[in-house]
């Protein structure tokens, strides 16, 4: 198992701040979208693209890359601002966000951005087209790896349940999903909502490994990715456990951010904190 | 017209078998074309895969099963999963197939067909079977007759309808081998075979099978027999009704449409299916815009259907022979009374 250097985790660390600040200003831009969701998987979305994904943002369309979805494509900014700091497209472009015209829309649409590999929204529908694409990798002896994120909430719709179980029929082990378990929805905490624990219990009992780690510890994520990489025989899930608005002390915890955007006060307080986070990253040796 | 021995110049160049006069019709189910063509569209290209949803044998992909075993996927009664998996699949190159009734998928299906088909432009092919009221002693439950409704008001949609088994399997093989979205939608039932191997077969192009300048019968689906029958029929009665079989819905030939409403001067539309929003409704909005004449809809009228044998239940919710040909009477005198 790859260790994880203090220089390499400190170069993630810094990067997950700046996806950080464009999610606050591709919001604020836009005036309107997911803030809370979108920060809390800043971490893990630097850690896919930083080190575990094979791909290449010169070739979005290379067969043998690895295939990353984003089911709850209402945390958008997170993976635009991702993409722009990997060098998918420049980073002043995450101000059209939501923009007439943009390429970046409200919910991903893979036929404005073919990298972005699906097209999603309407929440449970992500793993259901990884097990598809994980399928035709199979089919045509192929080794890339589908990940696949999906939020908590959405394992309240049937589809999902269905993928789950036709994931674990065709035991593809070159499936990876992760979950965004921060407990929260539009209407309040999931338990209260439609309770989904025991979680872990429910996927296991539907023949996939179960990886747990915490969503803001890049050592973390890295390790649960790399134990996914190395089951055979079985799709893997890893429940990552997140707080919602993550580095953003106002908006943590709070379910209420999950659907808004901070105003022009709330953003420049959100860029101050961030950016000193960032200053201590840099001081830390 | 119908009492010479030669067909008129429409048929012949349509390669039709001879529906005149109460010519006995061999008669297959259209969903044997399906499974004809789905096989052959798997022998062409190793990238078509066929995908059901626990209804092989109905759907007729038993044979692709047993001709393509490595080609073949079985992921039981999950029609959301059948569309989103194919969606997946589709991303690499590879040429779904997905097969349940019509009722399920698309009829359970629709958002995933909209989002992850149509609005992500996938190469995922629906073959719909069972449609109709003609599925018979299954009852309302399992018939269909809202599915081209909602599947052709979505951007990209190709909605293709059969006329009888011959053509079924050349429309498989075609929408096999044309990127983008489609909708392939076929019956239970077996219904009379009028066209042949030689009759052209082309996705968006309509077909006049029968010569006639009073009416236009415009018609889709197994009924396209009944619809020649009738025109067979009136013609005797001195109404010459041209015949249009108009198996694609979408995206519909509205030139051939607008020449048929200009040179016959009256339409009457005939499909299994919804009068409203369907194949009918879609040839009334090109006639608005462009030339309109009296319209008469022949299909299902705001009803569920019920369980009973196919032939009586065309017949109850009047799409039966005769019901066409009280349609194009009506609609002949709605054009002469100008």
């Amino acid at each position: 198992m790859q260790s994880l250097t203090p220089e390499r985790r400190k170069e993630l660390e810094l990067k997950a701040n700046d996806v950080r600040q464009g999610i606050i200003r591709s919001l604020l831009s836009a005036g309107s979208g997911h803030s809370a969701g979108s920060l809390d998987m800043a971490d893990i979305f630097t850690a896919l693209y930083g080190a575990v994904l094979r791909h290449d943002p010169a070739r979005p369309d290379w067969p043998d890359r690895d295939r990353l979805l984003l089911s709850c494509g209402h945390i958008a900014p997170v993976r635009y601002a991702a993409m722009a700091n990997f060098g998918y497209f420049p980073v002043e472009e995450l101000l059209t966000l939501r923009k007439f015209g943009s390429r970046l829309q409200g919910h991903p649409e893979r036929v404005k951005l073919p990298a972005l590999e699906s097209t999603s929204g309407p929440l449970g529908e992500g793993l259901a087209q990884g097990v598809g694409m994980a399928l035709a990798a199979k089919l045509d002896q192929k080794d890339y790896r589908v990940y696949v994120i999906t939020s908590d909430a959405e394992h309240q719709c049937g589809l999902h349940w269905e993928a789950m179980m036709t994931a674990g029929k065709f035991k593809l082990d070159n499936l990876t999903c992760i979950i965004d378990r921060n407990f929260i929805q539009i209407d309040g905490s999931t338990e209260d909502v439609m309770p989904l624990e025991p979680l872990a219990e429910k996927y296991r009992s539907f023949n996939w490994e179960v990886l747990e780690c915490d969503g803001h510890d890049m050592a973390s994520i890295l390790d649960a990715c790399e134990r996914a990489k190395h089951t055979t025989g079985k799709p893997q899930v890893i429940v990552a456990k997140t707080i919602p608005g993550k580095g953003v002390s106002y908006m943590e915890g709070d379910y209420t951010w999950h659907g808004k955007p901070p105003n022009q006060q709330q953003a420049d307080e959100a860029l101050r904190e961030l950016s000193a986070a960032r200053e201590r990253i840099l001081a830390h040796v | 017209m119908s009492s010479t021995d030669v067909m008129d110049r429409a048929a012949r160049e349509m390669h039709l078998l001879d529906y005149r006069n109460g010519a006995e019709l061999k008669q297959l189910p259209t969903r044997n074309g399906f499974g004809e063509g789905l096989i052959e569209a798997g022998n062409r290209n190793e990238n078509v895969l066929a995908i059901c949803a626990d209804l092989a044998e109905s759907t007729r992909m038993e044979g692709f099963k047993k001709a393509h075993p490595a080609q073949y996927l079985e992921i039981g009664v999950a029609e959301q999963m059948l569309v989103a998996m194919a969606g997946g699949l589709a991303s690499t190159g590879k040429v779904p197939w997905i097969a349940s009734y019509a009722m399920f998928n698309p009829g359970r299906s629709w958002e995933q067909v909209r989002t992850i088909m149509a609005l992500n432009e996938t190469n995922v092919k629906i073959a719909g079977a069972h449609a109709g009221v003609s599925v018979g002693p299954d009852g309302a439950t399992h018939q269909a007759i809202e599915d081209i409704a909602i599947m052709r008001v979505i951007p990209h949609m190709m909605v293709v309808v059969p006329c009888d088994s011959v053509q079924t399997k050349k429309a498989t093989l075609a929408l096999s081998e044309t990127f983008g979205p489609a909708y392939l939608r076929f019956a239970r039932e077996k219904s009379p075979i009028v066209t042949t191997e030689e009759t052209p077969f082309e996705i968006g192009k309509a077909q006049t099978f029968r010569d006639g300048d009073d009416v236009a019968i415009v018609a889709c689906g197994i009924l396209v027999a009944n619809a020649l029958i009738a025109a067979d029929e009136l013609a005797r009665e001195g109404i010459n009704c041209r015949v249009v079989n108009n198996h694609t819905v979408k995206p519909m030939d509205a030139p051939a449409i607008t020449a048929a409403a200009r040179e016959c001067g009256a339409i009457v539309t005939v499909e299994e299916h919804q009068v409203h929003a369907g194949m009918g409704s879609r040839v009334a909005e090109i006639l608005a815009e462009s030339h309109p004449v009296p319209i008469e809809f022949v299909g299902v009228r705001d009803q569920f259907g019920q369980s009973g044998e196919p032939t009586e239940l065309i017949e109850h919710y009047g799409m039966g022979t005769e019901a066409i040909k009280a349609a194009a009477r009506r609609a002949f005198k709605r054009k002469v009374a100008g």
